[in-house]
């Protein structure tokens, strides 16, 4: 669907329909509906959205970890990875995809790791189940992998435990669990979500280098804004489990074209610009409930650009020929707004 | 690590004290010898008998006394049994009560913690809601039900039926306590061979794990769901961990911790063993002994038995934290 970025090589991942239902106590949800996208190798895909808009259900389903019992993704799905479709894989397939081919960070490094194993045990673990390394050699791995994320003293750190750590360290071991078996893709859901601000700077910075290193992907899960300008190569927005606008950050910052995105845009705090005595701009109104989804678009009650049509039709998810899509009736043609991206005028 | 226990050691060694005071008051709140000697003793009978048990002296010399001699396992003689000291006693009832209650909780934690992992990892599921039910039914049936129901199916209705050669015996765990013994500490100490414990310890261990199981399967099945819960679990999955590995190994070490303490807290009562099953199969271990020299007012029996116990319950504590200590890496630091 999105071309953009590396139009003539062949998409990693590619991620076809994608449907993933919940049974809940009041009926059936549909937590991600119609999510289509590509990753192309090397390049970093942001997916941001405010909570419950299906960001971590979308990254959750490519790795198939979401709760068998009360979750489902749709047959007519396609999660296509090196040629099998991800969606129908059998468990012990997905095992020897997960951990090895793509890997996962997740938001909370102070629960994520296991807290009665060494850090060592716990990176070798990974190794043991995907490579053919001895012992020694795993030890060995796992210490240069604390070395490549940046871990002071990874001999001896290597035997500690995981409160030994603080909670920017934690993430650094993760990322080095991630990315132990250098696989093609690291899906981040919201890795920085939990750090201080300045923790949350060396990480993005940290996990921007490696990618360059291994050339790994990166599918980066956020509600942050300031993160995806700052590392990411292209942008889905999405809102109440469906994607309302894709493209380059350049273009989601610079031209949004879903009323949507530009009220999110507004909404971020800018240095230098602000008027006093004025409220930062907030999206008035909630999230539908995905029980009570309405006939029309999803965002229509929130929307400043509310025409009748909106309420009762849903749009389609246009594309553009320069490789952008939007799902909006009446797209922002004009560029009314240009912040500028990167550097110091975005929070990081 | 030496330092931490060593620690525990002392901390406790007040508590203690305050254990062995606090029993040897409440035994004198009455004077033990009108209860024992009766109300026909005249005075200089009593007169003797406390001087040559030493009760007439200030009680903080009493005190020291029994924790002088306790420190040498030496708890006097029995006022009921004459030239039987409270030790041989002591000793005599502990291989009872141990063949019985050491079986049942092995049994007893091995099962109860695999059907509380299988029923936590298939929560919802129609398995998880059968062993749901069959522990809150099999909590719901009181102890005396399951023994009078086990005595009579397990031994009684058979023994009828085919014979003497059933191998399950109804009670009379005495039979063997003059059959079979070893020599410990120049003490006769009686231990059954392994068909004699078939006879006459296989019903009343089976009883009781059956009756231990409902509570057990429940508790570690709470355990078990909320690690099924825990970030860890996920982070595992997402390494490409199989599902045997993850709850074997990631969960079943997280969940150590309370499968320690509940095993733990048991431990006392492996010793003292279960009074009821004690009283009705006619088992002479600790509690069916203490509880006779209860209502035979047999003053240094009940003092040394308490202190026993006492001691045993401290220790038992003692060994949980070091346990927590070696499975947690958080409590060692602390």
């Amino acid at each position: 669907m999105i071309q953009a970025g590396q139009p003539h090589s062949e998409p990693i991942l590619s991620v076809r329909h994608l449907t993933t239902r919940f049974r809940t106590d009041l009926g059936l949800v549909t937590a991600v509906d119609d999510v289509s996208f590509d990753i192309h190798a090397g390049e970093t895909v942001g997916i941001v959205g405010e909570s419950g808009c299906g960001k971590t259900v979308t990254s959750k389903s490519i790795m198939r970890l979401l709760p068998e019992r009360v979750s489902r993704i749709d047959p007519a799905s396609k999660i296509m990875f090196r040629g099998m479709n991800l969606a129908t894989a059998s468990e012990s397939r997905m095992r020897s995809v997960r951990g090895d081919q793509i890997a996962m960070i997740f938001q909370e490094p102070m629960t994520s790791l296991n807290p009665v194993f060494r850090i060592g045990w716990q990176i070798e673990e990974a190794l043991k189940y995907h490579t053919d390394l001895n012992r020694a050699q795993r030890r060995q791995r796992s210490i240069e992998m604390l070395r490549l994320v940046e871990i002071p003293n990874p001999e001896r750190r290597i035997s500690e435990y995981p409160h030994q750590l603080s909670g920017g360290m934690r993430q650094r071991v993760m990322i080095a669990i991630a990315l132990c078996c250098e696989p093609d893709i690291l899906i981040a859901d919201e890795p920085t979500t939990a750090l201080d601000v300045t923790i949350q700077a060396q990480i993005l910075n940290l996990m921007e280098g490696l990618k360059r290193k291994l050339n790994t992907a990166i599918m980066l899960i956020t509600h942050n804004l300031g993160v995806v300008a700052q590392v990411c190569d292209r942008v889905l927005v999405m809102y109440a489990g469906r994607v309302i606008e894709s493209g380059t950050v350049h273009d989601i910052f610079h031209r949004p074209q879903h009323p949507y995105t530009q009220a999110l845009l507004e909404s971020i705090p800018k240095r230098g610009r602000r008027e006093h005595g004025k409220r930062l701009p907030t999206i008035p109104g909630i999230v539908p409930s995905l029980h009570h989804l309405p006939a029309g678009c999803r965002f229509a009650e929130r929307c400043r650009f509310r025409q009748d049509q909106c309420v009762d039709h849903e749009p389609e998810l246009l594309e553009t020929s320069d490789g952008r899509a939007y799902r909006c009736f009446f797209p922002i043609t004009q560029a009314p707004m240009a912040p500028t991206i990167g550097g110091s005028d975005v929070p990081a | 690590m030496w330092s931490f226990i060593l620690r525990r050691l002392l901390y406790n060694i007040p508590v203690y004290l305050g254990i062995i005071l606090l029993v040897m008051v409440l035994l004198r709140v009455r004077n033990p010898v009108y209860a024992y000697l009766g109300k026909n003793a005249d005075a200089k009978q009593i007169e003797e008998f406390e001087k040559s048990f030493g009760l007439k002296d200030p009680f903080i010399v009493q005190y020291g006394r029994f924790l002088w001699n306790g420190i040498q396992l030496d708890f006097g003689e029995s006022w009921k049994y004459k030239g039987t000291t409270v030790r041989e006693k002591l000793l005599g009832a502990i291989p009872p009560s141990l063949s019985i209650t050491v079986p049942a909780l092995v049994l007893t934690s091995l099962l109860s913690i695999t059907v509380g992992l299988l029923s936590a990892f298939n929560r919802g599921r129609l398995l998880d809601r059968l062993l749901v039910i069959a522990a809150v039914l099999g909590m719901s049936i009181s102890f005396l039900v399951y023994i009078i129901f086990g005595q009579f199916f397990g031994a009684a209705l058979p023994r009828n039926v085919f014979g003497e050669d059933w191998p399950l015996a109804i009670v009379g765990y005495g039979d063997w306590y003059r059959l079979s013994s070893v020599d410990i500490f120049g003490l006769t100490i009686p231990v059954p061979d392994a068909m004699t414990w078939v006879k006459f310890c296989l019903l009343p261990v089976l009883i009781s794990v059956v009756v231990a199981m409902g509570y057990d399967t429940r508790f570690y099945r709470a355990v078990m769901v909320e690690e099924c819960n825990r970030d860890y679990i996920i982070t595992a999955r997402a390494k490409g961990a199989t599902k045997s590995k993850i709850m074997f190994v990631h969960m079943l070490k997280n969940a150590m911790i309370p499968i320690i303490t509940r095993i733990m807290t048991t431990l006392p009562f492996l010793i003292t063993g279960s009074i009821l099953l004690e009283m009705y199969f006619n088992i002479p271990g600790m509690g069916r002994t203490l509880i006779t020299a209860i209502t035979d007012m047999d003053y240094p029996m009940i003092q040394g038995f308490t202190a026993v116990i006492a001691l045993l319950y401290i220790l038992s504590i003692i060994l949980t934290d070091v346990l927590y200590a070696l499975v947690d890496p958080r409590v060692r630091l602390s």
